[in-house]
């Protein structure tokens, strides 16, 4: 069944303090502003989960009336910059020990101060045993939801709204996690949840689940015999018995009844042909250990086995486990594996689940906030406010392990706007938007760890730099400093705990971290500067481009493009320069640049495709506000219009570095419109289009794009996507593979990934793509 | 959640058990030793072929294993053509090629056979895996089995160890003097069609001899074959042995139209073998004859006679091979026709202590013959296989013939230590589905660990009284009644054991509970796996045999409770009155064939 029932209750909290060892502020993270509840009681676990707003600051940017003269432009910024408040809506969900629960639940009652909230839904099945507490205790109407219902909920909705949820397991690999992209339709799948008994559930469409079988031999059998057997009580203490025994001692082996024959008849020995086989007799004794991995693998074996069976009936490759039996035990994920690859010659994968333990709060959320659609928008995990996977590291000890676990917290941000597959890719279901996998590559995580531990300082100090008027900005500074190196350290432990660790996922963490403690946006007066000179340049550069002849100016387009694209505060070796020098100029950046030919120098074919007939409507990804999107993007963009090509310009939803948002480009493409006839006109007539991307990251995942920006795509029938800057066309996207032309530009301003990549320094990669016929 | 709650009935039908623990003696098989044999009618001393003492004391293994070996070189020309001539049928043997290399090979054959790596390229393990016994290991290291050739037949350690005074064990000399074809495939010419497998019946008539022998080797084998009668037959006594992981099962045909003649030419060693099986019913303290089971006025290969159905426990083996050689076994040149993975497991000490050349069989053919033999002569004119009707109503719920004329297709759940399963389309066209280490061995391994009980009997008989909602958590125990959502009735099991999580429920629970919800969780998982696998296959014929459901009535009505209710009544659980010896009966049927092909 779905959860260890009321039987396990509290037995594995009680050698723990009774205390709330954790500042609870710290767990119910903004109680204050919660609006709903739900609950999932399990055998020892709590899960409680609820939606609140969070208030932000972020910056906005607003033009500043001209009406007025001009004459005091030189010395004015090109926009005014305001910090406001901004609320979203954010879901949190705790973890937490039933030992703690009457604790929780008070304090709970003592912070909850603005709720209209009548009801709290609630499943599991310790739902029963706690109803009248928590009714109680927090006057709210307990409202029992289905356990199944809401697993299937909760796991659709992870499988949808996170990337990477879903690993296998390799023991003996490295990395042993190994994530799953997100497939882009999750349905059908089977959902084998492993509580106390088995449930096995095929999952078809969003609403509609089939319960086809199960097993009674479960995490109850594993509990219930393996405390007989070895007179363990706890669950965790019988797993890391378990994991020490030798079950051969206990298991009657196919070597056992073969003898050493088994060798010459192609059997392997090591194959279980009777559990338990050897312990019938009297006069031996066995070892809890022993008896206790025989039990396990007993089960385990039993589980997969009939995962396979089921899978092939209804012929279904993808199987996600779930339940307290597996719930992140490297133990159990182990056997589990083992069996499944056993009994299916490797054509069914265990997948298991990074949020497994909040798939049933998850679900009853969802069941109890139906009439707030949240299955229309798109949410994204959190890093800053998200515990991560828990280390999976065999030496740590079960009780260390349950420790360090006491609590544990997911949170998911309601994205604004739902988030889509761009159209363009050539097959979203293999995408895989980075480019390198730091689980993967020891020696790149080593050196991208280090990198960020050393670019710490700066940020903190452009954080603090970036609010004089603010008297806790250097206090808050030292928080983010402080939360952003303990993730950094989780990661370099655990390179797993939040799927996949890219530099993305670095970069994305870094954000989260700076918005945690209301540093919505440490450049803006860096950008809101560096718009302010390029504008002044633009129409000179334009001038100059436009004196060239056609072949010279398109060359000097892309190095310009290019040139732009040095400055950004991202890259450690040109915030460097940047710092002391704030004076390095444009034409100082085009001299830095690598001569041609390029690390990566497919130009020639591009000039070439530019003698042909232009391209319907390109879509291009912008980068750096500044000198690059004023200097580097919009003559490329010119150019485009001027050949009749339509074009897509599509820039950060929300600040990242020095990435231009796209309220800041909507003023800086004001501004150069009043200067610039093409543009001007291209943009009345709707030729030229502004969009935001959805994403607030300096790199860019083409499977999780605004849906307007994807839409706009195919009607506009968009046959070039222009990508450029480190971030979004090396670190990620370098391999993506497009169903139209594409363009991928970028300076790779960082040693490391330049000799990496067989080349130094402000090496300049120049990747055009045409898709095979 | 594939459970039935308890209640489901007692042993209302337990089969008579033939008593165990008779005598105080160690052995598994009571051996006659040098004074005590006038009991068990002279079983020992004093017969033809060879000179060897019966005066070898009760000595320990490895005496006995030198004994053996001194007397192999002694009488190395008789013993020698012993094998030499099961060397013989070998190469003229024109059936399955497979299984060929599963047998033992003799010595003075080709060279493909002498190192493992040759069997290995030979290419004929392909049967190999589908003899594969069910589960897996987890064992730390992979599963890929190191080659070692100690301890492979026809691998050059043992085969120098088989080697006395210049000659083989079977007096062949070492070096490959045949051509190397003789131990290819087969004949020429024959070695590609499939001929037919099973011997039923009327093909176990006896054929004409077709050649004559005339070397002084040759005689010798012609004056044994006289034993059983006709020349074409195999010399008695006629056995199959399966060797499980757990029991020793043991067919005895005992012929019962022995001429004056015969009588008088029948040496006293086969005799007292004869009297010493026929007139007991317990062997030692753990040999036991399923009387209850017998086969009367069977004719087989030509022969009437009975056939006895014998078990005793697999770790008796040494203490059977020992009795063999103390008894000289070996002299009555019979060739005994094993299978199940002790043939393998104990080849080398039948050789090397009881100077006996294993014939060996794979394990799943012999079941399939066996049973399908056993059925197709009837159980002394009552039917073998039965099913009950009614099987969802306690109540209604009776044992009823059931007609097997037309088995196939059919899916055949062997429930010994562990679970194998095997679809069949045909007697001879069939394939190991999967199988489990959830088997009886579990069963008996978890009782003897949680009740502290000794013997399946003892285990069965505790489940028969205990309770097992006491130990298991029910849907109920959880929802509070039944789990509408899913259709799940609440007297369904939810977790086997569950309730054993806590700690009030596990100091008052009975070892009568814990032996019947060990019996209950075993017997479910069997149930499901197997249906699952009917599912799959698209069988809906699902045969339960082996000793798992020896005297367990509550395993079988489980069974076709489970196999009647998942299905909605589109699966039917069948049974087999003797349940446990088809590998056995396969095995002897083995030895009847072999014959036949010469």
């Amino acid at each position: 069944m779905a959860e260890c029932g009321a039987g396990g209750g509290g037995s594995s909290g009680d050698s723990l303090d009774k205390s709330i060892t954790l500042p609870p502020d710290e767990i119910f993270r903004n109680l204050e502003n919660a609006k709903r509840f739900a609950i999932d009681i399990g055998g020892s676990l709590t899960k409680l989960a609820y939606y609140s707003t969070v208030q932000h600051k972020v910056a906005k940017v607003r033009s500043f009336d001209h009406s007025g003269k001009d004459a005091e432009q030189d010395h004015e910024p090109p926009y005014e910059i305001s910090v406001q408040e901004e609320i979203t809506a954010r879901l949190h969900f705790v973890k937490f020990e039933n030992t703690y629960i009457e604790a929780c639940l008070d304090f709970i009652k003592d912070h909850l101060v603005n709720t209209e909230t009548k009801v709290i839904q609630a499943t599991g099945g310790g739902a029963y045993k706690f109803k009248d507490l928590i009714e109680e205790k927090l006057r709210l109407k307990v409202d029992k939801e289905d356990v199944m219902t809401c697993l299937i909920k909760g796991c659709n909705f992870v499988l949808k709204n996170i990337p990477h949820e879903a690993f296998m397991y390799q023991k003996d690999s490295d990395p042993e996690f190994r994530f799953q992209t997100n497939h882009p339709n999750i349905f059908p799948y089977l959902l084998v949840n492993i509580g106390s008994g088995v449930s096995i559930v095929k999952v078809e469409t969003e609403d509609r689940f089939e319960w086809i079988g199960g097993s009674s031999i479960g995490g109850g059998t594993f509990w219930g015999l393996g405390a007989l057997l070895t007179k363990t009580k706890k669950f965790d203490e019988l797993l890391h018995l378990a994991s020490k025994g030798q079950h051969a001692n206990v298991d009657m082996l196919v070597q056992d009844i073969y003898g050493g024959a088994h060798q010459t008849l192609g059997l392997s020995g090591n194959l279980i042909a009777s559990s338990f086989g050897k312990s019938a007799t009297a006069d031996k004794e066995f070892s809890k250990e022993d008896m206790a991995k025989s039990l396990l693998h007993m089960i385990s074996n039993d589980i997969g086995q009939l995962a396979c069976l089921y899978a092939k009936l209804h012929s279904l490759d993808r199987v996600y486990f779930g339940g307290f039996f597996i719930r992140g035990h490297p133990v159990t994920m182990r056997t589990i594996t083992y069996s499944i690859n056993f009994f299916s010659k490797g054509e069914v994968q265990a997948l298991f689940l990074r949020h497994e333990g909040y798939l049933g709060a998850i679900g009853a959320f969802l069941k109890g906030a139906e009439q707030d659609n949240p299955n229309q928008y798109s949410w994204g995990e959190n890093y800053a406010g998200s515990s991560g996977l828990m280390s999976a590291s065999p030496e740590l000890c079960p009780t260390q392990r349950a420790r360090s676990g006491t609590f544990d917290l997911l949170e998911m941000d309601r994205l604004e706007r739902p988030l889509v597959n761009l159209p363009l890719l050539l097959d979203p279901s293999s995408y895989v938007p980075d480019t390198v996998d730091l689980t993967d590559d020891a020696r790149a995580r080593k050196y991208w760890l280090t990198c960020f531990e050393e670019a710490l300082d700066g940020v903190v100090k452009r954080a603090v730099a970036s609010q004089p008027e603010s008297t806790d900005a250097a206090e808050r500074a030292e928080k983010f400093r402080q939360k952003y190196w303990s993730k950094l350290q989780t990661l370099r432990h655990q390179p797993f705990a939040y799927g996949t660790l890219t530099v993305r996922s670095l970069l994305d963490t870094r954000e989260h971290c700076l918005k945690e403690f209301s540093f919505p946006d440490p450049y803006s007066k860096v950008k809101q500067k560096e718009n302010g000179i390029a504008l002044k340049y633009f129409q000179g550069v334009v001038r100059a481009l436009d004196s060239l002849g056609w072949e010279e100016r398109q060359l000097a387009l892309v190095k310009g493009l290019l040139a732009g694209n040095v400055f950004d505060w991202g890259a450690k070796a040109v915030s460097d320069v940047l710092e002391s020098d704030p004076q390095f100029g444009f034409e100082e950046a085009k001299r830095k640049l690598q001569e041609r030919p390029w690390l990566v120098d497919s130009y020639n074919k591009w000039l070439q495709r530019l003698k042909g007939p232009p391209h319907k409507c390109a879509l291009i990804f912008a980068d750096n506000s500044g000198i690059d999107i004023i200097l580097g993007v919009f003559p490329f963009v010119r150019e485009l219009l001027f050949r009749g090509t339509e074009v897509i310009l599509a820039c950060n939803s929300g600040p990242a570095l020095n990435d231009v948002t796209y309220s800041e480009s909507l003023i800086v493409a004001d501004r150069i419109a009043a200067m610039d006839p093409v543009v001007h006109s291209a943009l009345q007539e709707e030729r030229l289009l502004l969009v935001q991307t959805g994403s607030s990251s300096p790199c860019l995942d083409l499977s999780r794009l605004d849906q307007g920006l994807a839409v706009l795509a195919r009607e506009r029938g968009a046959d070039l996507v222009v990508i450029e800057g480190m971030g979004r066309a090396v670190h990620t996207n370098y391999h993506a593979v497009l169903r139209c032309e594409s363009l991928k530009l970028a300076v790779v301003k960082n040693a490391w990934l330049a000799e990496r990549l067989g080349g130094r320094l402000f090496s300049v990669i120049f990747k055009y793509e045409v898709p095979a016929e | 959640m594939l459970k039935l709650g308890g209640g489901g009935g007692g042993q209302d039908w337990a089969c008579s058990v033939a008593g165990t623990g008779l005598g105080a003696e160690e052995a598994a098989f009571e051996v006659a030793r040098p004074g005590d044999q006038g009991e068990v009618g002279g079983w020992g001393p004093g017969w033809g072929c060879t000179e060897t003492p019966d005066s070898v004391p009760r000595a320990s293994m490895l005496q006995a294993g030198a004994a053996g070996l001194a007397h192999g070189g002694k009488g190395a020309e008789e013993v020698g053509e012993s094998a030499g001539g099961g060397e013989e049928r070998w190469v003229r043997h024109p059936r399955a090629p497979a299984l060929r290399l599963l047998n033992r090979k003799p010595q003075g054959g080709s060279e493909e056979i002498k190192t493992t790596e040759n069997d290995l390229q030979g290419g004929r393990l392909s049967q190999g895996p589908r003899a594969v016994p069910p589960a897996q290991s987890m064992g730390d290291r992979g599963g890929q089995p190191e080659r070692s050739a100690s301890h492979s037949p026809g691998a050059p350690a043992g085969t120098s160890a088989a080697l006395v005074n210049g000659l083989l064990h079977n007096g062949f000399h070492p070096s490959p003097v045949q051509p190397p074809l003789v131990c290819s495939r087969g004949p020429a010419g024959g070695g590609d069609a499939a001929p037919p497998r099973l011997p039923l019946l009327s093909e176990l008539q006896p054929q004409p001899l077709l050649a004559q022998h005339d070397s002084p080797a040759k005689k010798c084998r012609l004056r044994r074959r006289m034993d059983s009668g006709r020349k074409n037959r195999p010399p008695f006594p006629w056995f199959g042995m399966d060797i499980g992981g757990t029991l020793v099962k043991l067919v005895y045909f005992e012929p019962k139209d022995i001429t004056a003649e015969e009588e008088q030419e029948e040496v006293e060693n086969l005799k007292s073998i004869r009297k010493y099986l026929t007139s007991n019913t317990a062997y030692g303290k753990t040999g036991i004859r399923d009387v209850h089971l017998e086969l009367k006025n069977l004719t087989m290969c030509g022969r009437k006679g009975n056939l006895h159905f014998i078990r005793f426990p697999s770790c008796a083996m040494h203490r059977f091979i020992q009795m063999g050689s103390e008894k000289n076994f070996s002299s009555l040149h019979t060739t005994l026709c094993a299978t199940g993975g002790g043939a393998f497991k104990f080849e080398e000490d039948f050789r090397m202590i009881a100077d006996l050349q294993l014939h060996k069989l794979d394990e799943l053919d012999c079941l399939i013959q066996g049973l399908l033999y056993v059925d197709s002569v009837g159980f002394n004119g009552k039917p073998e296989c039965y099913y009950f009707e009614n099987p969802t109503n306690p109540e209604l719920c009776q044992k009823k013939p059931y007609c097997l004329d037309n088995p196939y297709p059919m899916l055949l759940v062997n429930m010994g230590s562990g679970v194998s399963i095997l679809a069949v389309y045909s007697k001879d066209n069939y394939k190991r589905v999967t199988g489990t280490s959830l088997g009886g061995g579990t069963f008996l391994g978890l009782c003897c660990l949680l009740t502290g009980c000794e013997t399946f009997e003892e285990a069965l008989e505790m489940a028969a009284k205990g309770d097992s909602t006491n130990v298991d958590k029910l849907v109920k125990d959880i929802y509070g009644g039944d789990y509408e959502r899913f259709g799940l009735q609440g007297s369904a099991v939810a977790s086997s054991f569950g309730n054993m999580m806590s700690k009030e429920k596990r100091d008052s629970i009975s070892k009568e509970d814990l032996a019947r919800a060990t019996l209950v969780t075993i017997t479910n998982n069997i149930g499901s796996i197997a249906r699952m696998c009917a599912l799959n296959e698209n069988i809906d014929r699902v045969v339960f045999v082996g000793n798992f459901l020896r005297i367990n009535m509550v395993s079988m009505k489980l069974l076709a409770y489970a196999m009647d209710f998942w299905s909605k009544g589109q699966l039917k659980a069948l049974f087999l009155e003797h349940e446990g010896y088809f590998g056995a009966v396969g095995a002897l049927l083995e030895l009847f064939k072999m014959t036949d092909d010469q």
